[in-house]
């Protein structure tokens, strides 16, 4: 691939979202519709079929494109939900579906020929054997990498590939392995391989207490909060744990990833796209990720070799990062 | 039903797990699972050495299965994997898709339960490519597994995670070595310091989960030693214990007098208690949250 072009793939949790990436410089929305096929499956969130059309209508008159995400495993009581959405999907029109589950690719690659698939970062591909099994068996014609592998790893992984490959750039950072983690089914029964959903609000509880402000799930203390402390979302791998009597944060800290000071890399490598995490944030996080992104890119892609990020972009997307830091993730290894 | 011993998640020494096969060579056991399958860096026995306890137990009866590291993330832990789908002696467990790539349409292998199949469409599939048994992921409930055994065209034998601390999630990090301010690429080999793993409790000292390197288990210990009737009758083929520090062999002798009707569940949770490092969980089999524990055979 020649590096004059990658992709910026924007969050779209709802209409205004889809819109407003699309006006402020996205190339590619993805989106969900509204039930357990996809990995943001939350009250408010997401796409009716109609919604659906209007934003691909939308996207498509302004040479942009959308994907889907049918991200979830599955179940097997509701097979048909997850096949009427992939039908759904071929009859919008979408540039391409996201998957996880290989008989639903298999369902897809027979019954939609020409529907492009993409291997959704819950399909745990973190080896070009594993990309390239998905590649022979359905034809997917490109891989969203889980946020586990140094950048010389991904480096390695596209030297045995043809398969595009996608990269998160920006936004919640998943310590896991994506599609290897039952850790919020284990807490609370509800998963985002069984059902599109980690740590999810209805087993919340926040809770003022003499020693501080407790956050729970499904009454398990996730996080205690001193006055003048940010309580954050209790996401259950971001919270504070006892290890041996020590008291912190024992899995990671709640914070973002933001990989933009790796952009001259990433184009040099030939990454297929960007991908920005956060269908479930509102439309001001998604204009205000876009824009910044939309600007870096266009300038790495002008003048790679000396590319920069401006204070006024990080100081930008430090206001819609959780926790307010960032993070280089697993692509910086000592992170690990 | 047959009875599986799993592979050891943890870090041991290597005179602890030469010890260890030893003793499970004359364990009441049927299928043995042996392998690395959490972290590359552990390599006080290699492939080799694993290949030679293959022999071993074979020799004494066990049916054999390799099982391959279930992140796979460097060129190394690629060809290790191919090496593994390479050899001609034993039954290999995929754990990672690019492991079935290697075996499909080769070998029979073992679909094991990181593949994430949760239905029986992808259990179908996996079986045409030549997967002989499936392990059901952790986290499905008996309901879920009964509407796969009863709507798939294919015949591959079911395997459960019966027994052990629940391997729930995996990560590039290492939070063993985190724990001690380490980086992983550096992490001085902590996990041979904790045979069961590194407890993580809530800060008011309810017990969580459990670090063991780039593997995060539950605290609790999955324990369906009550369930062998419901497992039965779910169509299971095999229940899987996942080896602890000590007392494996009690425990597995404890399943087997239990499968064989010669122990009553009651009495065999019972007896099972004080051989195990935590308190028992079940809730996933029941469709709940992992952690809960629901006695279905109460004691009288």
């Amino acid at each position: 691939m020649q590096p004059d072009k990658i992709e910026l793939v924007c969050p779209a949790g709802s209409l205004p979202a889809l819109k407003t990436a699309i006006d402020n410089g996205a190339d590619c929305v993805y989106m969900g519709f509204r039930d357990d096929t996809n990995a943001r499956n939350f009250t408010g969130l997401n796409f009716s079929f109609d919604n659906a059309k209007e934003g691909v209508r939308y996207a498509h008159a302004k040479g942009r494109k959308v994907l889907l995400a049918l991200n979830t495993y599955p179940q097997a009581d509701g097979w048909q939900r997850w096949t009427s959405a992939i039908d759904n999907a071929a009859e919008l029109g979408l540039d391409a579906v996201i998957l996880a589950d290989p008989g639903l690719m298999q369902y897809a690659a027979k019954t939609h020929p020409d529907l492009r698939l993409h291997l959704s970062v819950q399909g745990s591909a973190t080896n070009h054997e594993a990309i390239n099994f998905y590649h022979e068996m359905f034809g997917i014609q490109r891989a969203v990498v889980p946020r586990v592998l140094a950048l010389a790893q991904v480096e390695q992984l596209m030297a045995g590939t043809q398969v595009e490959i996608e990269l998160f750039g920006f936004g919640g950072l998943c310590v896991m392995v994506e599609g290897r983690c039952a850790l919020s089914s284990y807490a609370t029964g509800d998963s985002p391989n069984t059902r599109g959903v980690c740590s999810p609000p209805k087993a919340v509880r926040w809770q003022d207490t003499p020693k501080g402000l407790e956050s729970r799930l499904n009454g398990i203390l996730i996080d205690r909060y001193d006055a003048g402390e940010n309580a954050g979302y209790p996401t259950l791998c971001k919270g504070r744990f006892d290890v041996e009597g020590e008291t912190y944060y024992a899995i990671e800290e709640p914070t973002s990833l933001n990989t933009m000071e790796l952009l001259p890399e990433l184009i040099r490598m030939g990454i297929a796209a960007i991908k920005i995490e956060g269908r479930q944030r509102s439309p001001a996080y998604v204009e205000q990720v876009t824009k910044v992104w939309r600007q870096a890119i266009d300038n790495c892609l002008r003048d790679t070799g000396n590319f920069a990020v401006k204070p006024s972009w990080t100081a930008e997307l430090g206001k819609v990062s959780e926790g307010q830091q960032h993070t280089l993730g697993a692509y910086y290894r000592p992170w690990k | 039903m047959k009875l599986a011993l799993g592979p050891v998640l943890y870090y041991w020494d290597r005179d602890t797990m030469l010890w260890f096969y030893e003793e499970m060579a004359d364990a009441p056991v049927d299928i043995i699972y042996l392998g690395e399958t959490v972290c590359s860096r552990r390599h006080l026995l290699r492939l080799q050495d694993y290949l030679d306890i293959a022999e071993r137990l074979a020799a004494a009866g066990k049916e054999v299965v390799i099982s391959t590291q279930t992140l796979i993330e460097s060129e190394s832990d690629v060809k290790t994997l191919h090496r593994i789908a390479d050899n001609e002696n034993f039954k290999v467990e995929a754990n990672d898709m690019g492991a079935v790539r290697l075996l499909a349409n080769k070998v029979p292998f073992v679909a094991g339960a990181f593949l994430n199949v949760y239905n029986p469409q992808t259990l179908d599939l996996l079986a045409g490519l030549g997967a002989t048994r499936w392990v059901m992921p952790v986290e499905m409930s008996r309901e879920a597994l009964v509407s796969i055994n009863g709507n798939r065209q294919t015949s591959p034998k079911t395997e459960v995670f019966a027994y052990g601390r629940l391997p729930l999630a995996f990560s590039a990090r290492c939070f063993t070595a985190r724990h001690h301010n380490l980086q992983k690429d550096d992490c001085q080999f902590k996990c041979l310091d904790y045979e069961d793993g590194l407890a993580l409790k809530t800060r008011e000292g309810q017990p969580f989960l459990n670090l063991n390197g780039i593997q995060t288990q539950s605290a609790l210990v999955h324990n369906l030693i009550g369930e062998l009737d419901t497992l039965q009758d779910a169509g299971v083929d095999v229940v899987r214990v996942s080896p602890q520090g000590h007392h494996t062999g009690e425990i597995l002798h404890l399943f087997r007098e239990c499968m064989e009707q010669r122990l009553a569940p009651a009495q065999a949770l019972a007896q099972i208690e004080g051989l195990m490092p935590a308190a028992s969980c079940n809730g996933y089999w029941y469709g709940k949250p992992g952690l809960e524990f629901i006695r279905s055979n109460p004691l009288t």
